[in-house]
């Protein structure tokens, strides 16, 4: 593609937040393209200062209304705040649905609020292939905090451990009984968890079950010292929005007193670095998919070779020079 | 990596006092089966509203749907709205119920394609993607 303007002249714009800039940015790093990594590289030195947390939950469990209060909380105290929120890409047309704003539609007159919806575009694992190229542009950008919405999950799509500093986990009242709660996945992931319409009845129930869930553990907290509390949300009372801001604040505090944090970024980059280099094998095998792949496609259908020699082959064959900068 | 550099962004919006929304909701549909990424902001936003969501989500086309007959207030603010943010790079449609002699006034002041009730979907389709690779990479 021929872009009119140049990645590495939108970097200037985005380290001003300028939110055209920041847009445009987001959208290159989401395209994939060469064309953007110089820039996306300049931008990367400038990372490092937002504090990343995630939100995730089951679909419907209210995630973008309580992003749409927790944002409106966050700016009382002054700060900046991001939000990528990440919808499913259908697995059929590519094409998506991105609906996560219309629960955030007070938030629109705030200059400093800047929302970006995503697609998943094909990725598994509650993210976005480039949500956290997104989160870097935005970090560079001067914002205090991105929030990151994953997609609705189910009870296995943990990816977001890996991209937030905090991760807090949403339930909805009457979704599951005391063993749900016991389940290794989604549930145990949680630095923060949040009941959401706790105006229901039946949430009270479910603050009980999680709670209990927490006691059943041979050691109440993680590393860090922290004891993961339950917060009872209702975003149409109002209520317990401004305990879970106070709650993420106290989870950095801890984090950077423990050191804690240090270790999280560690495993943010790890998880960066391979899963890059996993979607560059990836495209590299699409280029070979009619020369190489066909030909070793033949052998295995043959039982002349297994999966394991093919990959070996394969991988044996791949060429990075392309990729170098 | 090269996925995904030619997807098409689209905000489809319902502006001002309007609450029919299975037309938006059809044609959201529509542009999603064709491959689209359509960002839906939902019922009774305004113009600001509506520009800046665009910007932030560095869409390529706004598509506005209007049965309320306040077209002729609301486009143009749209556009105004735009050029003010130097964002009028945005292609901007809209679709609903709207008087032909409104519908070329609308055209002349740059609003690029009004789609009525009658249009099929695959036109909807084609109109948007011929619009964007008319316009060329930005």
């Amino acid at each position: 593609m021929n872009n009119a303007v140049p990645s590495l002249e939108l970097v200037e714009r985005v380290l001003a937040a300028d939110i055209g800039g920041i847009a445009r940015m987001i959208t290159r790093a989401e395209s994939g393209l060469e064309e953007c990594r110089p820039a996306m590289a300049e931008l990367y030195r400038h990372t490092g200062k937002a504090h990343v947390v995630g939100i995730t939950g089951v679909p419907g469990s209210g995630k973008s209304t309580l992003m749409g209060k927790l944002t409106a909380h966050i700016r009382k105290s002054g700060r900046k705040v991001a939000v990528v929120a990440i919808d499913p890409s259908s697995p059929y047309s590519g094409g998506a649905i991105l609906g996560d704003r219309i629960r955030m539609s007070e938030l629109s007159g705030d200059m400093g609020i800047f929302i970006r919806s995503m697609a998943t575009r094909g990725s598994l694992g509650g993210l976005a292939r480039a949500t956290l190229d997104a989160v870097d542009v935005l970090d560079a950008a001067g914002f205090d905090l991105v929030l990151i919405e994953t997609v609705g999950v189910g009870q296995d799509e943990v990816d977001i451990v890996q991209a937030a500093h905090t991760t807090v986990v949403v339930s909805a009242p009457g979704l599951g009984d005391d063993i749900q709660a016991i389940k290794a996945g989604v549930l145990e992931i949680a630095d923060i968890h949040v009941v959401s319409k706790c105006d229901r009845p039946d949430a009270n129930k479910t603050i009980v079950d999680l709670k209990a869930m927490m006691t059943l553990g041979l050691t109440l907290s993680g590393a860090s010292g922290w004891v993961v509390p339950v917060i009872g949300t209702s975003a149409l009372k109002m209520e317990g929005v401004e305990e879970l801001v106070d709650t993420i604040d106290r989870h950095r505090e801890a984090l950077e007193s423990s050191g804690e944090l240090i270790e999280r970024q560690k495993r943010i980059a790890e998880r960066r670095m391979l899963k890059t280099a996993e979607e560059i094998l990836r495209d590299e095998f699409k280029k070979h998919r009619d020369g190489k792949v066909s030909v070793l496609i033949g052998q295995m259908m043959a039982h002349e070779k297994n999966p394991y020699a093919a990959a070996l082959d394969l991988l044996a064959e791949v060429r990075l020079e392309g990729h170098r900068q | 990596m090269s996925q995904g550099s030619d997807i098409i962004r689209i905000l489809i919006a319902k502006v001002g006092l309007d609450g029919h929304d299975r037309g938006v909701k059809i044609v959201a549909r529509t542009l999603r089966d064709s491959g689209m990424d359509v960002i839906y902001t939902g019922l009774h936003r305004t113009p600001e509203e509506v520009v800046r969501a665009a910007i932030q989500e560095d869409v390529d086309v706004i598509g506005v749907s209007i049965l309320s007959g306040a077209h002729m207030t609301i486009f143009p603010r749209i556009l105004e709205l735009l050029k003010e943010n130097k964002a009028d790079d945005i292609i901007v449609t809209g679709g609903g119920v709207i008087p032909d002699e409104e519908v070329d006034a609308l055209t002349k002041i740059g609003v690029k394609a009004i789609l009525l009730q009658d249009t099929p979907p695959q036109t909807i389709v084609e109109t948007i993607q011929r619009l964007v690779t008319e316009r060329g990479p930005r």
